[in-house]
């Protein structure tokens, strides 16, 4: 070779050689913190969860700061926590789903109908509404992945079609809680009630935490999971590395469709009756537990537990801020400054080194 | 000798532009192919037309005698065609390991790998762990630091480390050393040494002409989208390969 190859003769010989170790006195515990929330995400609302409810526990003492209370929290925040599972899943592929409210309700619908209208076996009636949800997923799923359409704009026009339809099929007809009760108890099956001391629990509760467990592990211990993350990392490096991103696409739609229905269920259980016009505001508060719980709108990063605790966080300000006496705007007022503050947090974090 | 993996008459339009223009291609067995070209010739299309990555408008590709048609790079790694690409296609938020196994993850044994799918994290960070430092790349504290973490070099290397480790049947570096060091060059050129005694023909994409007279066997031209003409890095110099892919000088009836 020529001569001016000849300064890569010294590497031509390989040396031993160890990892390089980095010492850490240099970071500073800001360090430290910011690369303990790059690694788990979740950190932030957990902890914005814990010293709210510390804060509304000194404010109030013992109204608060009771299993009663805080466990009606969770009741209240059930439909939201499931919806939210199904909108961080939408999200962490760097889309949005603005049709979980009304795929809910509509699954809710069908499920009531099904059932009272043609007298069809409640569990087949409660299966179909499942499937409903799915397939509601689906169509979403379908546009996004094989139409390429933005996913804000396919759901901003499934989101229409789905709730026009809700109020045509339903006719505008609410099923009342009694009758559900005395020929369909199943509809109201997580809605049922059961006491660990002065605790209270519903199925709905019970399967919303279920559910961001289960969906957690899935996100972190499987392919799927993180597959997941790829397509809302970088669709075009997924594609590139071997990962099917149109079929990762769909399925994320259809499962986040699914468990929208089984909110519409859990809604059965909450309200009591079978109502077109209920889960109205379920998209922003779905939005706004996952942009609080730490997951980036651009996808690809955060934790679905995030969104739980995002959840739980809305309803602790909503429950202590009224038995605090505060006007309800208030709340909103609230919600709103943490919405910025999180968005904010996740910029800081996205830097690699602060 | 039959070639391992051919092309003939592909074409890819993007718009009006024409990146490649009915362009043939041969790669033989056990051989390291260098693919040189100005920037915008069309190399990067031609590769990505022979692993899937690009449906190419028209043509014909062959793979030990038969013909295939990829669909999508995923069909490619099915088939045995590894690739580096020029842009590296990582996920930046996930793993070092994540990254290498995307699209292949090796599950648990037993009951958890088969039912529920858990994958085995463990083996695979040993595997990562293993390929990485074969390339030398120990300067990586951990293997499960998030890609985006690594510098521009890191991330070629842990790229190519990737597609050494799964490529069978054909390697492809799209510019693998672009960002790399001068020691973490040498050690990609010792890869693709390696790769080549282990029988696994190499097609090489780069600007470096001194790495590219070091490791090809034969070189192939590229300009204006299609395949000029092949040398001999033997028969020619740097300068000759220069002159002729830049349209200063003619090949006059070359075969190689
Ligand atoms: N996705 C695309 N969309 C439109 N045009 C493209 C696309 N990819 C490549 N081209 C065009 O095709 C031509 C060939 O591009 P290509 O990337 O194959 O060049 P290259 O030889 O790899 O160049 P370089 O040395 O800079 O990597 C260029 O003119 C480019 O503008
Ligand atoms: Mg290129």
């Amino acid at each position: 070779m020529s001569q001016s190859d000849s300064y890569e003769d010294i590497v031509k010989a390989r040396r031993e050689e160890k990892f390089a170790e980095f010492e850490d006195e240099r970071k500073g515990l800001l360090h430290k913190f910011h690369h303990a929330l790059h690694v788990t995400p979740a950190l932030v609302p957990l902890i914005v969860l814990v010293a709210s409810i510390v804060i509304f526990g000194v404010l109030l003492g013992s109204r608060f700061f009771s299993p009663f209370a805080l466990t009606l929290i969770l009741q209240q925040v059930q439909i939201v926590g499931i919806v939210a599972a199904a909108q961080s899943l939408v999200i962490l592929t760097a889309g949005i789903d603005l049709s979980v409210g009304a795929i809910t309700v509509l699954s809710s619908v069908v499920m009531g109908q099904f059932a009272f209208r043609y007298g069809i076996p409640v569990p087949v009636a409660v299966a179909c509404g499942l499937a409903c949800g799915a397939l509601c997923g689906a169509l979403n799923g379908f546009l996004v992945s094989r139409m390429k359409l933005p996913p804000f704009i396919v759901t901003l026009g499934t989101w229409q079609i789905i709730l026009a339809t809700n109020y045509l099929y339903s006719a505008n007809e609410t099923i009342r809680a009694q009758e559900i009760e005395e020929s369909a108890p199943l509809l109201h099956l997580m809605g049922a009630k059961f006491q660990i001391g002065g605790a209270v629990f519903t199925v709905g509760v019970v399967f919303m935490i279920v559910l961001m467990l289960v969906l957690s592990w899935v996100l972190r211990y499987t392919a799927w999971g993180r597959h997941v993350y790829a397509v809302g990392d970088d669709p075009e490096a997924a594609q590139l590395s071997g990962v099917n991103v149109k079929g990762t696409l769909l399925s994320v739609y259809m499962l986040s469709g699914l468990i929208c229905a089984f909110a519409g269920w859990a809604l059965i259980g909450r309200i009591g009756s079978v109502s077109p016009t209920s889960a109205y505001e379920a998209n922003i508060e779905s939005i706004t537990a996952v942009v609080i719980g730490g997951i980036s709108l651009f996808g690809g990063r955060g934790s679905i537990l995030g969104s739980l605790f995002g959840a739980l966080i809305v309803g602790v300000f909503t429950l202590g801020l009224r038995l605090l006496g505060a006007d309800a705007q208030w709340t909103y007022f609230f919600i709103g400054v943490l919405i910025i503050a999180a968005v904010a947090v996740d910029q800081w974090i996205r830097k690699v080194s602060a | 000798m039959e070639p391992i993996l051919n092309a003939k008459n592909l074409v890819k339009r993007y718009g009006k532009v024409i990146a490649l223009d009915h362009c043939d291609f041969e790669l033989y067995p056990g051989e390291v192919l260098a693919v040189i070209g100005d920037n915008g010739a069309g190399k990067s299309t031609l590769i990505k037309a022979l692993s899937g990555a690009v449906v190419p408008d028209g043509g014909e590709v062959w793979l030990e005698g038969a013909r295939v048609h990829f669909h999508s790079p995923t069909d490619a790694r099915e088939a045995g065609i590894e690739t580096v690409y020029q842009t590296l296609a990582m996920s930046p938020a996930l793993s070092i390991t994540d990254n290498m196994f995307m699209g292949r993850e090796l599950r648990k044994p037993g009951i958890m790998g088969k039912w529920f799918r858990q994958l085995d994290h463990k083996a695979m960070e040993d595997f990562a762990r293993k390929k990485l430092s074969d390339l030398g790349l120990m300067t990586i504290q951990n293997i499960n630091q998030a890609v985006e973490t690594l510098s521009g070099g890191q991330r070629q290397g842990v790229a190519v480390a990737r597609a050494a480790a799964f490529g069978s049947k054909v390697i492809i570096l799209d510019e693998p050393t672009a960002a790399l060091g001068v020691k973490e060059s040498r050690r990609v050129l010792d890869l693709i040494q390696d790769v080549r005694s282990r029988g696994i023909p190499i097609i090489l994409i780069s600007h470096n002409m001194p790495h590219v007279f070091e490791v090809a066997d034969r070189i192939h031209v590229h300009r204006l989208g299609r395949r000029l003409c092949v040398i001999d890095p033997k028969d020619y110099t740097m300068s000759d390969a220069v002159a002729f892919m830049t349209g200063a000088k003619e090949p006059e009836a070359v075969a190689a």
